[in-house]
């Protein structure tokens, strides 16, 4: 049986029913929504049921959305068929004073450095992970970059003039 | 050939000062260590090649060992994680030691104003000359490797033992 977004979806809500929180289509490519504290039985069903077989784990990153209030920060995982060639994103939303989400690492293996780059840019903490630490950035920063509230730019220039920045 | 250094000279004798002779013979026999991070290092090998040629000046040999080399040379974005890597590979260099940073990014973070590199490289190691450009050409890196060697012709012998050097190493917490 071909997969499409219908019958992905259908089954999807057949098995975990209000966990599937929504869906939509950009580009003809299927987003859902789904409950984060359910995260990885979907996500382990989506890998091992025969008929999903989204054996691979594409990306896996987050957002920083400061306007959504109560669930600020989603983790995103791109999922692939490689069978059939069809692909999948899942979405779970996290309130930022309680970023946790259970690992996906037990999975898919690839997941593990997806992880650490996630919590090192985000401050996603992924629960059973079994080494998060920063991957990337200097071990000692104090921040989690990619999010809103903190400055892309350098804070130690004192040679900027704000008026050649417009600001 | 280079040019003799100022002397009395005669028949069959050439007398001059030491530090002449051995400013002469550091300048022409520098071995510089290439830390090339990004594209300014392409730049540098063009430097290196036949083209251009920096084997002329009397830098034939890449020192990849910081033990054996004089010169430092810094080409490239470098990352505040890469920070520690590049301070370690300068204090395991042996005096006498000179530094240039090739291009924007070294000499400044260039257009890379963000949290995650360093603002040039004068942040954590002393540097004797800045070589502008983005990148620089081959001309602008040989050019920066001649007036390193203005530095070096002219340094006095006792340069590395005064009070001013050891405060400027001490500036940087470097022993």
């Amino acid at each position: 049986m071909a997969l499409n977004n219908e019958t992905v979806l259908s089954r999807l809500k057949e098995h975990f029913g209000d966990a599937v929180l929504d869906s939509y289509e950009n580009f003809d490519y299927l987003n859902i929504e789904i409950d984060a504290s359910r995260n990885a039985e979907i996500l382990r069903f989506l890998k091992i049921d025969t008929q999903m077989n989204f054996i691979y784990l594409t990306d896996l990153c987050a957002v920083h959305m400061p306007d959504q209030t109560g669930k600020e920060l989603g983790v995103v995982y791109h999922l692939h068929n490689l069978e059939e060639n069809y692909r999948l994103r899942i979405k779970a939303w996290l309130n930022i004073n309680n970023p946790e989400i259970a690992s996906a690492t037990s999975i898919w293996k690839g997941a593990n450095w997806m992880e650490r780059e996630t919590y090192d840019f985000f401050g996603v903490v992924f629960t059973g992970h079994p080494n998060l630490r920063r991957i990337l950035n200097v071990d000692h920063m104090e921040v989690f970059p990619l999010r809103k509230e903190f400055p892309l730019e350098d804070s130690t220039r004192e040679d900027k003039d704000d008026r050649f920045f417009g600001r | 050939m280079v040019e003799a250094p100022d002397g009395l000279h005669g028949e069959g004798f050439f007398a001059t000062s030491l530090s002449k002779v051995i400013g002469l013979a550091r300048a022409n026999s520098m071995w510089p260590l290439p830390f090339a991070t990004s594209c300014c290092g392409i730049e540098f090998m063009a430097t290196m090649g036949s083209n251009y040629d920096l084997a002329r000046f009397g830098s034939e040999r890449m020192s990849f060992s910081p033990r054996q080399a004089d010169l430092l040379m810094v080409m490239g974005t470098i990352a505040k994680k890469m920070g520690p890597i590049l301070r370690q590979v300068y204090e395991q260099m042996a005096e006498p030691r000179w530094v240039i940073s090739v291009g924007a990014c070294a000499s400044s973070g260039g257009i890379f104003d963000t949290y995650s590199v360093l603002q040039g490289i004068d942040r954590i190691i002393p540097v004797d000359v800045y070589v502008p450009g983005c990148p620089p050409r081959p001309e602008q890196i040989i050019d920066g490797v001649m007036r390193i060697q203005d530095l070096v012709k002219n340094e006095s012998l006792r340069r590395r033992n005064t009070p001013e050097y050891k405060q400027l190493l001490a500036s940087y917490g470097i022993e």
